[in-house]
């Protein structure tokens, strides 16, 4: 089945990375289809595993501060910046609707 | 050997470091390299060189000249990923075990470069164009090959390095450093290694650092160590393993860095063969080379057996949806604000953020991002990324099973087929060319075992073939002691570069014999 357009809608808005062209979706279309082939494997009263040292306590350490002060170092790297802050821009602005934007899902 | 020389006075660390560069040079066609840190590699040596003529050296690898793939966090040295996302990008801190190189007196000579984001299997995907196998340049890949006419142009034959640390490797190979690291999290340090001749370790998850290494997939990853010999990456191993406080997921046993001892008596060692690894596109020649191999233990009195890891065939499907869904997480952080590439748009945050992506990544990473996204949509979590965790426990079984059985040491093959020609590798895109590339070298990712390719002999065309060594958990000294008696035993030839003018032919040769 094909993913349907409002899911594609979706996943752009999650991914903030938007498909470009055809190749893109079915790329995507592509991925799901070997991904189904999952559902061949019987699965039955088996636990997901997340990760490979699960018999282990993870490392915790001491709340105790040991590094920090490096503000300079750190802002160095930002493109736009005002005294301390990283600056972005107006974050209560949507992405325009599917309708609205110039993407190529308009097309589909 | 050249740690000795060094000792001994032989030669110092600035000569080295200054072949080296110089090396790096006129291998520049190679494109293994995307940053050089030439200045900071003079200092480094320079201090090296004090050290050893006070006799005070740091250690085995005090004056070493070593390279770094280029998604390791380097103090003050540009960081890309081979990535338009990162260009520019100059770390602040050092990952852990470049630290630790360092600390040790290394002098790191530059960035290698990479598939982007360290996604693929050739080296051929990143924003600085592809690396080239230094074996399209041998002797022996050049007497094998035969032109089809004589104006085609000998340069269009190169072969890839595979991927994803083919600069890494291709350094390695090339002569112009003695140790490089690389990154593993599908069999890519392993896949390189095999293609360029030279040895490819991947620890057990969990003995290296993380820390510092730009996250692909943070249950799979590992920093990979690739040299001209197995001796070599117990050195390297010993000095980064270890519990790092930066990466809890680092394990808290105590390491004790070891030497590798010269195996005579193979009698009580139990190899598995294990039957699913002949997979569906291996090579004759390869399938004969594992044969062959195989044999070498039994007529050298070791156990060989015949074993079965079921899932194998399923471990490409369970890492497509593991490894996209941890990508779509793990590239979120790459949003322009605090640091690398953003985008002009500055309507909204959201927009920027879109915008910045759009423009600083490739298709093979917003594909892997926005396949990961939909893997993990409320109505496909349990069918997809469940599902494949449970399959991931079932792959990891199967190892746990075999070694329980009495099984010490896996051996299988690395790669399906020498490397091939870059103009028949890019026929196919990124997402076809890994999955069939990587069935042989993912499962070990999959399961956190250490594992290593051992270059093994030469190809009908003249190119490396390699055999992989998987081992138990956090076992990597009975693995490397394995495959040093395999190299030994096999004697792999050393690579003849013709454009290359070797100075000290003392420093820089291994031995050289017969081949398999």
């Amino acid at each position: 089945q094909k993913v349907s357009v409002e899911v594609l809608d979706h996943l752009e808005h999650l991914a903030l990375v938007d498909f470009r062209d055809s190749e893109g979706v079915e790329r995507l279309q592509n991925a799901i289809q070997f991904a189904d082939q999952l559902h061949e494997v019987n699965t039955d009263a088996v636990e997901p595993m997340d990760s490979v040292l699960e018999d282990r306590c993870l490392y915790l350490r001491e709340d105790d501060v040991t590094e920090g002060n490096c503000t300079k170092e750190l802002l160095e790297n930002a493109r736009e910046k005002v005294e301390e802050y990283f600056v972005a821009p107006p974050g209560n602005i949507p992405l325009p609707k599917l309708e609205e934007r110039d993407t190529f899902l308009q097309g589909s | 050997q050249v740690s000795a020389a060094l000792k001994e006075g032989r030669v110092t660390p600035m000569e080295l470091c200054q072949q080296c560069l110089s090396l790096i040079k006129s291998t520049k066609f190679l494109n293994a390299y995307i940053t050089i840190a030439e200045e900071t590699a003079l200092k480094q040596a320079e201090a090296s060189e004090e050290r050893y003529k006070r006799g005070q050296p740091l250690g085995v690898l005090d004056g070493i000249p070593v390279a770094v793939k280029d998604n390791f966090n380097t103090a003050g040295i540009e960081t890309t990923c081979a990535s338009n996302m990162l260009r520019g990008y100059i770390s602040p801190y050092n990952a852990t075990v470049v630290q630790k190189l360092l600390d040790q007196g290394a002098v790191l000579l530059g960035k290698t470069n990479l598939d982007e984001f360290a996604m693929g299997s050739g080296s051929t995907d990143g924003v600085f164009g592809p690396v080239r196998n230094p074996w399209s340049y041998s002797k022996q890949y050049k007497e094998k090959s035969v032109p089809k006419s004589h104006s085609e142009d000998k340069e269009s034959n190169w072969v890839i390095t595979g991927g994803s640390s083919g600069g890494s490797a291709a350094a390695v190979s090339s002569f112009t450093c003695f140790a490089a690291l690389g990154s593993d999290t599908g069999g890519s340090t392993r896949n390189p290694a095999a293609h360029c001749g030279v040895v490819g370790l991947k620890p057990t998850y969990g003995l290296i650092s993380r820390h510092g290494l730009i996250p692909l997939v943070n249950s799979m990853d590992v920093p990979g160590i690739l040299t001209r010999c197995v001796d070599d990456a117990a050195v390297v191993l010993g000095s980064l393993a270890g519990h790092d406080p930066k990466d809890s997921t680092t394990i808290q046993d105590n390491f004790k860095p070891f030497e590798l001892p010269s195996l005579t008596d193979v009698s009580k060692l139990s190899i598995g063969i294990p039957k699913e690894y002949h997979a569906p596109g291996l090579s004759g020649e390869i399938l004969a080379l594992w044969s062959k191999a195989a044999d070498l233990f039994r007529n050298a009195g070791a156990k060989v057996v015949e074993v079965s890891l079921p899932h194998t065939c399923y471990s490409i499907v369970c890492y497509h949806v593991l490894c996209t869904a941890e990508v779509a997480s793990n590239m979120a952080r790459f949003d322009g604000l605090e640091y690398g590439h953003r985008s002009d748009m500055n309507e909204s945050t959201e927009s920027m953020y879109a915008a910045t992506r759009r423009e600083g990544f490739n298709d093979v990473v917003r594909g892997r991002i926005l396949s990961g996204n939909y893997f993990l949509l409320k109505q496909n979590y349990e069918k997809y990324f469940v599902k494949a965790q449970k399959v991931r426990r079932l792959i990891a079984n199967d190892f746990v099973k075999v070694f329980q059985s009495g099984v010490d040491v896996l051996l299988t093959p690395t790669t399906l087929s020498d490397a091939a020609p870059y103009k028949e590798f890019i026929k196919e895109d990124n997402r076809t060319r890994s999955a069939q590339n990587d069935i042989l070298t993912q499962a070990a990712n999959m399961a956190g075992l250490p594992a290593i390719n051992v270059p093994t002999a030469l190809s009908e065309r003249g190119l490396p073939l390699g055999l992989q060594f998987i081992g138990r958990s956090f076992q990597e000294q009975q693995l490397l002691t394995v495959a040093k008696w395999f190299e030994k035993q096999v004697q792999f030839p050393m690579i003849q570069l013709e454009e290359v003018k070797r100075h000290d032919h003392d420093v820089f040769q291994h031995e050289k014999s017969a081949s398999f």
